[in-house]
């Protein structure tokens, strides 16, 4: 029993290769061979066999945990291409065979590439921006009456404003479309970021401070060695809902105006009417999220190790 | 010999959300000689925190002066150490960081480093540096902050009820702590307790407050050798005496007649 359960992804590999070798395509399905949705299939497998035989301790637990879910992905998959070649079910221009995808990925993955380079140029550089003046405004907000003040109204009137709003004018603003995207995903990133950084360090117990004070901290020491790092869990949660954000603000900024990137060219295939081509961009987009949200938890993770037994997430 | 404390004529007053005046403090009069065991002792709502606080730099008085070996006492510093009711250790940092911040603050940690290993030693903490404080039990936590707070060496330790949330073991121990390392290192100690026991073991002197304006009813000199014994009939006097000042005792009467 325990043997189907570790190697469920190699059997549903092998039954998925079966069933797209030996059950005929409908007569409605036209598309060259079946080779490309059988190599993804194998890669899955194989991937998670080398995981299990090679991974050491913890990875190799983790792997064999997750055996379930990896084994029914390669049935899913093994159903989405019963519907599209076999059965054709569901309107095939809409709809294409993972087979129509997976080759796209392949035949395209160069362009995909230029894309994705390009939208990762404008999304590090806004980010970067977001997250310091984000950081910046959050604990000049948190640390000085005056400026929360003026600013905090400023802030409360043009936070919740979805960045997206501000294309007609940004546009107009900026020389340049990349400058533009990065404003939106800066702006995008800045807002939460702020906010909660603000209001970690309001936060803070005021005893920190005393304590801080009665060591001999000046006011400077205090914020830097007190403030900053007891506001750190809000500051990422802020720059985690900030992240989530400017994907969706970039791809919207993509699909209006730009000339390049992946959302443009999600877009671009889409007027095109080749949705495989938009599937593997979305596929594309969805893995490069999945790994900048991955890292930023290991990032945070690092930093935040203090908070094993304060915080729970 | 430096960390005479000297209180002259202090009155502190609060508004509270009613706009009305709350006075917590009224005409405090109190010196401290360099090198003894204070106790500030009395109900919740006497003052006493605030007092403390008040030395501490933490707040300042409404009208009188507090003043350190001649200079009036502004604004917090390294001199005059803080102990909190809790432990109140920076939860991001090590033991080790937690007792060397001051240090890095004022820019002597270079020079004094040596001196984190041995108040850590001092305090029973070897071995514990690379600990987080969550990971410790509150005693040790209690023990790792009367470390950062002695490291720098100040002339006066302030105390704000520091082990009123441990176990009455783990008070006990921590209580002749304090008093080894102050016979070691000569200062100025000063400690808001609600325990009387407590104050008669520590206390040079027992300074009983009461409510409302918060007053001193009296200063009780405690003269029993050191150390001192818990069970002793002496300090069983000091006891009923104090709780007498704090109106929970002497009821008894003697018996109008006896046979």
């Amino acid at each position: 029993m325990k043997i189907i359960k570790t190697q469920w992804p190699l059997i549903s590999a092998a039954f998925t290769a079966a069933v797209a070798l030996l059950v005929p395509d409908s007569s409605e399905y036209s598309a060259p061979g079946t080779s490309y949705f059988l190599l993804f299939t194998a890669l899955m497998a194989i991937t998670y066999e080398l995981f299990l035989l090679f991974g050491k301790g913890q990875v190799r637990t983790k792997t064999a945990y997750r055996s379930a879910f990896w084994g029914t992905v390669i049935l899913a998959m093994n159903i989405f291409n019963v519907i599209t070649t076999k059965y054709v079910l569901l309107p095939p221009l809409y709809f294409p065979s993972p087979e129509k995808i997976f080759s796209v990925l392949i035949s395209d993955s160069l362009f995909l590439g230029n894309c994705l380079l390009y939208t990762l140029r404008i999304q590090l550089l806004g980010w970067l921006f977001g997250c310091v003046f984000g950081i910046l405004t959050g604990i000049a907000l948190g640390f000085s009456s005056g400026f929360k003040y003026w600013v905090q109204p400023l802030v409360r009137i043009l936070g919740p404003i979805p960045p997206t709003a501000w294309i007609p004018i940004v546009l107009v603003v900026f020389p340049s479309i990349i400058m533009a995207s990065s404003f939106l995903i800066a702006l995008a990133v800045w807002f939460p970021t702020t906010v909660l950084t603000a209001n970690g360090i309001a936060n803070i117990k005021n005893s920190y401070f005393e304590v801080g004070a009665t060591l001999g901290a000046s006011k400077a020491c205090s914020i830097l060695k007190i403030g900053i790092p007891a506001a750190m869990p809000f500051m990422f949660i802020g720059i985690f809902n900030g992240t989530c954000s400017s994907f969706i603000t970039l791809v919207t900024a993509e699909m209006l105006g730009a000339k390049y990137g992946i959302g443009w060219y999600i877009n671009w295939q889409k007027e095109m009417m080749s949705y495989a081509n938009v599937y593997a961009g979305l596929i594309v987009m969805s893995l490069v999220c999945y790994l900048v949200i991955t890292a930023l938890f290991k990032i945070r993770d690092r930093i935040l190790v203090w908070q094993a037994g304060v915080i729970k997430w | 010999m430096v960390g005479a404390i000297k209180i002259d004529n202090v009155t502190k007053t609060f508004i509270n959300k009613q706009k009305e005046t709350i006075t917590a403090l009224k005409d405090i009069n109190l010196d401290i000689p360099a090198n003894s065991f204070i106790s500030l002792i009395g109900p919740s709502g006497c003052g006493k925190s605030t007092l403390l606080r008040q030395i501490a730099g933490l707040i300042a008085p409404t009208s009188g002066s507090i003043k350190l070996d001649g200079v009036t006492i502004s604004s917090p510093g390294p001199e005059r150490g803080f102990m909190f009711q809790e432990h109140n250790l920076f939860p991001w940092l090590t033991i080790y960081d937690n007792i060397a911040f001051g240090l890095r603050a004022r820019g002597i940690f270079k020079e004094q480093k040596s001196r984190i290993d041995e108040y850590m030693e001092l305090v029973g903490l070897r071995g514990f540096e690379k600990y987080y404080p969550h990971q410790l039990s509150g005693g040790m936590c209690q023990r790792a902050s009367l470390a950062r707070a002695l490291v720098g060496h100040p002339s006066v330790l302030l105390l704000d009820e520091p082990l009123g949330a441990l176990d009455a073991f783990t008070r006990m121990n921590i209580q002749d702590e304090i008093l080894r390392i102050r016979e070691e290192k000569n200062m100025t100690m000063i400690m808001v307790t609600h325990d009387v026991d407590e104050a008669i073991y520590l206390s040079d002197k027992i300074v009983v407050m009461t409510p409302r304006p918060g007053m001193i009813t009296s200063v009780v000199d405690v003269e029993l050798p050191r150390p001192r014994d818990r069970s002793d009939a002496d300090f069983l006097k000091y006891h009923g005496e104090i709780l007498k000042q704090l109106k929970f005792g002497g009821f008894k009467k003697e018996p109008e007649y006896s046979i």
